[in-house]
């Protein structure tokens, strides 16, 4: 699936801006997370046009970028996302970030890793569902 | 010396200094030509009006050696000072150079009451900046003990200024008010010390400062004034009076200008400082001008000294900054940015005095074609960070802070100066 990340600075109103943006594009998002440093954080969206998410915050003089990211469908039950982080864990693979969301009447795990090919290799032998 | 045997010594001295210029370095020949003067029209000091004015770009424009008038055999020390585009201001100095500066320099230690007994620890850099060997020849000359500390270690320099018992130091004064700090850190008392005299320069500072200094270190604080291109410290100094500095004005004569017009001002008025070296043979200079605003000060000093008193240096009439005793141009600053393509060249300075020392932090904008080839982390960001912060370092000789900035994050401004916001109270 394609991720939609945005730089942006700890300041009030820059988060409202971005967002305000894509509002008035009529984008509707699936799922949104933030991470900061102390001066910095970096905005994570899931949404329904991130070629045009993109395009538009391109020409607001935004930083943003477009990503391929790793989301995987879980069940709606106790512990289902840590069975699934385990098995990752188990070859070694680290996590950079991760975020769970709904997505059309699902449940969803969105994630990265340091090696995104062994990923895939693990959710085929897994047989892991990918939302793409 | 009365003050008719002053003029009447620079008169002679300056006479020479032009002809020798006017015949030994092409750059002023062909000024002076283009006035239509010639040496003759220079007889005595007042006529130092007609002369040209020199600037720092004429400096460069004549890198390396284009300003210099003995020929490269007299040379015998090299020292350079930051530039603003990368390029240092080189400064040959011949052996009767040396001997004239550690002279001076030693004018100015025996105004602030050293002797041959005193053990006198220099904390200014060692190396192409003139602060540390200058005063390392003043104080050889003179006959007392010099302890040529250097910056930096200054946990092992509070040691040997107790070990030894050393009287008397040299540096900037925000790295005495370092080395006080360091001091209380580790448990030294001052009273188990036996400094008594403190020489600082090299970058501007302030009364409070200095009672700041004096009662934390328990000794006299004077000012030393300098400059690689007229000498380097020695230029003036304090005397017990502590009431303006005295300029050795034999050999550097001193005049202020308003920057604007150029025109000479009166005594007591301030402007933009103005020096001619008068007996330099290295790299003799005609009306430098030193961007440094202060003013002359009227009236003969209590302590008995004919000189030329300067008062304070209360700004700059460019937008030179000096960080930690290092000059710094926010054109340095440009000049680096423009040779990241992962950067805007737009940028503000931010300058602090943290604790006591300056601190500078650069904040600069990332372009959004760098973010935009895929990244989801900060970890680029961090990355490009380091990579600014180490060409800074490498072009300023100081470490900055830099904080990436988002596109169009930094305000537009109209003039250069709205770049830098110096957040030092230095007045």
């Amino acid at each position: 699936m394609l991720q939609l990340s945005v730089f942006m600075e700890n300041t009030s109103g820059t988060l409202t801006a971005v967002l305000g943006t894509l509002k008035e594009n009529n984008i509707q998002l699936h799922a949104i997370s933030v991470a900061d440093t102390a001066d910095y954080g970096i905005c994570r969206m899931i949404c329904d046009n991130p070629q045009k998410a993109f395009k538009v915050l391109e020409q607001n003089g935004v930083a943003a970028s477009l990503s391929e990211i790793i989301v995987l469908e879980m069940k709606d039950v106790p512990g289902s996302a840590a069975d699934l982080i385990a098995l990752f864990a188990k070859s070694g693979l680290s996590i950079a970030y991760l975020y769970s969301f709904h997505y059309e009447g699902r449940q969803a795990l969105a994630f990265r890793t340091d090696d995104r090919e062994k990923a895939k290799e693990i959710i085929t032998v897994n047989a892991l569902k990918e939302i793409l | 010396m009365s003050r008719d045997e002053m003029s009447a010594l620079q008169g002679k001295r300056l006479h020479k200094v032009v002809s020798y210029v006017y015949h030994n370095v092409p750059f002023y020949r062909a000024k002076m030509q283009a006035m239509d003067l010639t040496p003759d029209d220079i007889r005595t000091i007042e006529d130092i009006v007609k002369l040209p004015f020199t600037t720092k770009q004429d400096i460069r424009d004549n890198y390396p050696f284009g300003l210099q008038a003995a020929p490269q055999s007299e040379i015998i020390r090299i020292h350079a000072s930051s530039g603003t585009t990368g390029k240092a201001t080189i400064v040959g100095y011949t052996r009767k150079d040396i001997e004239i500066w550690s002279e001076c320099m030693s004018r100015c230690l025996t105004a602030y009451g050293v002797s041959r007994e005193d053990l006198f620890s220099v904390a200014y850099g060692y190396g192409l900046f003139t602060g540390g060997l200058g005063v390392h020849y003043g104080v050889e000359n003179m006959g007392a003990s010099v302890i040529p500390a250097s910056t930096g270690n200054t946990e092992k320099h509070i040691g040997l200024i107790r070990d030894l018992g050393v009287t008397g130091i040299a540096c900037t004064p925000s790295y005495a008010l370092h080395l006080a700090e360091t001091m209380e850190a580790l448990g030294v008392n001052k009273g188990d010390l036996k400094l008594r005299i403190g020489a600082f320069g090299a970058e501007p500072w302030t009364e409070n400062m200095r009672q700041e200094i004096q009662e934390r270190l328990g000794l006299k604080g004077y000012n030393l004034y300098g400059l690689s291109e007229i000498m380097g410290p020695c230029v003036s100094y304090e005397c017990e009076c502590q009431n303006g500095s005295h300029i050795c004005e034999d050999h550097f004569y001193p005049e202020i200008i308003d920057p604007a017009t150029l025109s000479p001002l009166g005594r007591g008025k301030e402007g933009e400082l103005v020096f001619t070296t008068l007996t330099k043979e290295g790299m003799p200079l005609l009306r430098y001008r030193t961007r440094d605003l202060c003013s002359l000060l009227e009236g003969e000093c209590a302590c008995g000294r004919t000189e030329v008193r300067m008062g304070r240096i209360v700004g700059r009439s460019d937008d030179m900054l000096i960080i930690r005793g290092i000059n710094v141009f926010p054109s340095q600053v440009e000049s680096v940015l423009l040779g990241i393509p992962e950067c805007a060249p737009r940028f503000k300075l931010i300058v602090e005095r943290i604790g006591n020392l300056d601190s500078l932090t650069v904040q600069v904008e990332m372009r959004q074609e760098y973010f935009a080839q895929g990244f989801d982390t900060l970890a680029p960001v961090t990355e490009l960070e380091k990579k600014v912060a180490s060409k800074l370092k490498s072009v300023l000789s100081i470490s900055a802070k830099v904080q990436i900035k988002s596109p169009g994050a930094i305000e537009r401004s109209q003039g250069k100066t709205a770049f830098v916001e110096d957040r030092r109270k230095l007045k």
